[in-house]
């Protein structure tokens, strides 16, 4: 199976932030930049995270990894591998917000999430899209797609 | 080859799936002594709180065993394991023969000797069961008021759902605070205080010493001579592994049943894992039985991988909970009351908004953390305490507000974001 990865870039990164405004607007009721943070910012946040210190600077976002510490510690059983994708999940409607997910995951990039549900929120790889968004619109090549595994 | 799992946990259903992963046509055969399989455990207090229906009470769903071709005996006490002819035995009499065996059996709630215990309306809280029959006991007796015994995170869990539910609960513990084996005493002081401000009562350094009223529990006495009226009594005291029926098996048993890093048992082709194993780490000689979900996950896994012929060890794991609470989401990890003189603190207080950070270091390694409030991203702290990362480099950034992967040493950042370190509990 052949897997979606995006790689960090460190020392091509700029600190934009364009990745979590397209990240944002990717994962929004209107898909419209303008919509999305004037009317949706208290529905959706960012799943990526841009890190900072003195020049170093980077955007991250979920793993998606080999051996996910976060399935593992799910108890409900929301978080979850797609056998298709290979790509790791959250079922908004199984997740209760426990944070187990929260606590075990080494990078940090699970999220409780901003709306009403108050379920884990985590990068989905943009399912729906060909390029993820962050991808596609980081300006400096920061954040590249590669597919792993055999086909 | 026949693999036979006692216990459809997440150890033994994680063991299943490993088993699975490499081979897919043996027989495979799952038990349980619940007349449900495949539920998760830790949602009987959501499921009682309302929060969750029947449907998502499922972890797996029944049919998930079919389609991976997983026999399931449910309602089936397995009340004797004989390793010499290699067969276990249930409470009905029948004999199932094994090859390899799990015994993932989980824990049983603890019931300390009152007087009266055996009244109606005096519940344990650990089985779907249970919650059902509370939550029948409730409507049927009009309950408004419960008392729980107990206040650990099963406990408190439950106190929440009773909350939920509208009733007035009073929690008795017999500590000198709530919480007081997860949990540091300032987070034990945030939550007392956050399940107070809902009405919720906390006697600590206090028990039940005994249950009144005629068939049916109608009050219960404390230690310290308190009377509380009350319809409903839940004991939450504690969790012992279920492994009295191995007596006479030859299988070794000190608290839990005695496994290596591969969960092997001293008997041959007999595995344990979860809440009924005890982890003799084998470079330490000390044993451990840490009775959590993520642990028994993946003592089931490491056992399954063996159990069908793939050599791996379990590395051991930490003490670890994450709870929400009164509103107030609360993580503790590894060892949080450690005062001894090699041990360094850190930690902040934000009182306005009830957000508390603290660290626990010792010989540069972290070993410790609580977070109250804000939990934000603190699994990158479980993971410098599992893979032991030396902290002193960073010391004084790990309490920054914006602390992150950028803080710390870049060899280390640089193996996590390519994947090479091994984050699972293997
Ligand atoms: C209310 C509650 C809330 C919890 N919340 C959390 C939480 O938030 N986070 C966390 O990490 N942990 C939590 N836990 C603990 C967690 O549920 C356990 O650590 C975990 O379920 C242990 O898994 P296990 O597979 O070892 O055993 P279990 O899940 O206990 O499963 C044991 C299985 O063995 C079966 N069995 C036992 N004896 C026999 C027998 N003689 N014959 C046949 N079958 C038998 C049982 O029926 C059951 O199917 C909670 C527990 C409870 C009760």
């Amino acid at each position: 199976m052949k897997k979606k990865k995006i790689l960090v870039k460190e020392e091509y990164c700029i600190g934009c932030r364009l990745c979590e405004i397209y990240c944002v607007t990717a994962h929004s009721e209107s898909k419209n930049l303008i919509k999305v943070f004037r009317y949706e910012l208290g529905e959706v946040a960012p799943t990526v995270i841009v890190e900072e210190k003195e020049y170093t600077t980077f955007a991250v976002q979920c793993r998606h990894c080999e051996k996910a510490s976060c399935v593992q510690a799910c108890i409900t059983g929301a978080m979850h591998r797609d056998n298709g994708t290979g790509a790791i999940y959250v079922d908004q409607e199984k997740c209760v917000g426990c944070w187990m997910c929260i606590m075990v995951c080494p990078y940090g990039v699970i999220k409780r999430g901003v709306n009403k549900k108050k379920v884990a929120s985590k990068c989905d790889l943009c399912v729906d899209r060909e390029m993820p968004a962050c991808v596609e619109n980081c300006p400096n090549e920061a954040l590249v797609l590669t597919e792993v595994g055999e086909s | 080859m026949r693999y036979v799992i006692i216990g459809i946990g997440p150890a033994g259903m994680a063991a299943a799936d490993a088993i699975r992963e490499i081979d897919e046509k043996s027989e495979l055969v799952m038990i349980t002594s619940e007349e449900v399989a495949g539920y998760s455990k830790p949602l009987i207090t959501y499921f009682l709180g309302g929060k969750v229906d029947e449907k998502r009470m499922f972890y797996r769903f029944p049919w998930c065993f079919e389609e991976k071709n997983i026999s399931v005996m449910t309602g089936t006490e397995i009340v004797q394991v004989d390793p010499n002819e290699k067969r276990v035995i249930s409470k009905r009499g029948e004999e199932i023969p094994y090859d390899k065996l799990l015994i993932a059996t989980g824990g049983s709630p603890f019931v300390p000797k009152i007087e009266g215990v055996e009244k109606e309306g005096v519940f344990t809280f650990t089985q779907w069961k249970d919650s059902k029959m509370v939550a029948s006991y409730i409507v049927e007796n009009n309950v408004a008021k419960a008392v729980v015994l107990g206040g650990g995170l099963i406990g408190l869990k439950t106190t929440e759902a009773l909350l939920e539910l509208g009733l007035k609960v009073s929690v008795v513990e017999l500590a000198d605070r709530i919480l007081a084996t997860t949990f540091d005493k300032k987070a034990s002081q945030i939550m007392t205080r956050a399940l107070q401000s809902r009405g919720c009562e906390v006697y600590t350094d206090d028990t039940v010493v005994q249950v009144k009223g005629k068939r049916k529990v109608s009050k219960v006495l404390l230690k310290s001579g308190r009377e509380i009226k009350t319809k409903l009594l839940i004991i939450a005291v504690g969790v012992r592994p279920n492994v009295g029926f191995l007596e006479g098996s030859g299988i070794e048993v000190n608290r839990g049943v005695i496994v290596n890093e591969r969960m092997e048992t001293n008997v041959e082709n007999v595995f344990a894992a979860g809440d009924c194993a005890e982890f003799r780490d084998p470079s330490t000689g000390e044993s451990t039985n840490i009775a959590i979900w993520p642990v028994a996950f993946a003592e089931g896994e490491v056992a399954g991988y063996n159990m069908a012929g793939r050599p791996v060890k379990y590395q051991g794991g930490v003490p670890m909970n994450s709870v929400e609470l009164a509103g107030l989401a609360t993580i503790s990890v590894g060892f949080t009351n450690v005062e001894d003189n090699g041990v360094e603190i850190l930690k902040y207080f934000k009182e306005e908004e009830n957000v508390y950070r603290k660290l626990v270091l010792k010989d540069g390694r972290l070993i410790g953390a609580v977070f109250v409030g804000d939990i934000d991203r603190a699994g990158i702290y479980t993971g410098l305490i599992l893979q032991k990362v030396d902290v002193s480099s960073f010391k004084n950034d790990l309490l920054r507000e914006d602390f992150g992967l950028v803080y710390l040493p870049k060899e280390y950042r640089k193996k996590l974001m390519e994947g090479e370190l091994k984050v699972w509990l293997e």
